[in-house]
């Protein structure tokens, strides 16, 4: 069995969007998603010696994530009245008969889908974790938040060649790592 | 100029190309060379297969703000 070692000071570069992605899908809210990781990583540097490093850093973190988002719902629901309200999502206008706008909203995808693309993109993180941290981190912002080539390349002091470098090794790696494990 | 690409070249317009930053000569030399380059074919079938993996995924990331104060208050936490 390897031994898995902690690095706490890479833990925002390397698990923030994993975790964010995690999160989001589950609690819908951007603030408190924010709250929970950082919630996550304080209590995982206070049992950092409890790690023993029988799994991985990542499936350590969701582990404790998970018990962060059971205790939200949990607090959540101690007080009912306000959790109702949380239902309506629509946006404000359309707040009120939630149920229909529900049911003929074509653009909410099935149970099934969500929990595919999760699958996906949990594949997708294992991989871009394979990848250099700084190519990773070049790779994610043009196609992920699909910035514009020339920003990035201000961001890091690079030329749009060197860029598409990063970018076509990124994404060969990407290709045969993901086809290996998921498609 | 020719309107012939080596593979190089070609892959490159594959990758701008997903992205929708190459040009229309760009895309038409592409799709010349790829008309005869079987290697070249696979690489862009590969590619758009990953675009397509990425659509679907749909992920987010952590606003690089958000990252950066989680970062030094992590960071304050370990010198502690």
């Amino acid at each position: 069995m390897t031994h898995h070692a902690i690095n706490e000071d890479q833990w925002v570069d390397r698990y923030s969007d994993y975790l964010y992605n995690y999160t989001i899908v589950r609690v819908n809210d951007h603030e408190v998603a924010q709250d929970l990781i950082s919630e996550t990583f304080f209590a995982g540097l206070k049992s950092a010696s409890d790690f023993r490093g029988e799994a991985s850093e990542r499936t350590w973190l969701i582990s404790i994530l998970k018990r962060k988002i059971v205790d939200y719902y949990r607090k959540r629901s101690s007080n009912k009245g306000s959790a109702e309200i949380h239902m309506s999502h629509l946006g404000n206008e359309d707040q009120g008969d939630w149920l229909e706008e529900r049911i003929h909203d074509p653009y909410d995808k099935s149970a099934e889908d969500t929990m595919e693309n999760e699958e996906l993109g949990n594949a997708i993180h294992e991989c871009l974790d394979d990848l250099h941290p700084k190519q990773a981190a070049i790779f994610k912002m043009k196609t992920i938040d699909n910035l514009h080539t020339e920003a990035i390349c201000n961001e890091y002091n690079i030329t749009p060649s060197n860029l598409w470098v990063i970018i076509h090794r990124a994404r060969t790696s990407m290709a045969d790592c993901l086809e290996q494990n998921w498609l | 100029m020719s309107i012939f690409l080596n593979c190089k070249k070609a892959n490159h317009s594959c990758d701008k190309s997903q992205y929708k930053e190459a040009s229309l000569l760009e895309l038409i030399k592409l799709n010349i060379h790829l008309l005869y380059c079987l290697a070249c074919r696979k690489y862009a079938a590969k590619n758009t297969k990953l675009s397509n993996a990425f659509k679907k995924a749909d992920l987010k990331t952590m606003p690089a703000q958000t990252k950066a104060i989680l970062k030094e208050r992590l960071r304050q936490e370990i010198a502690k």
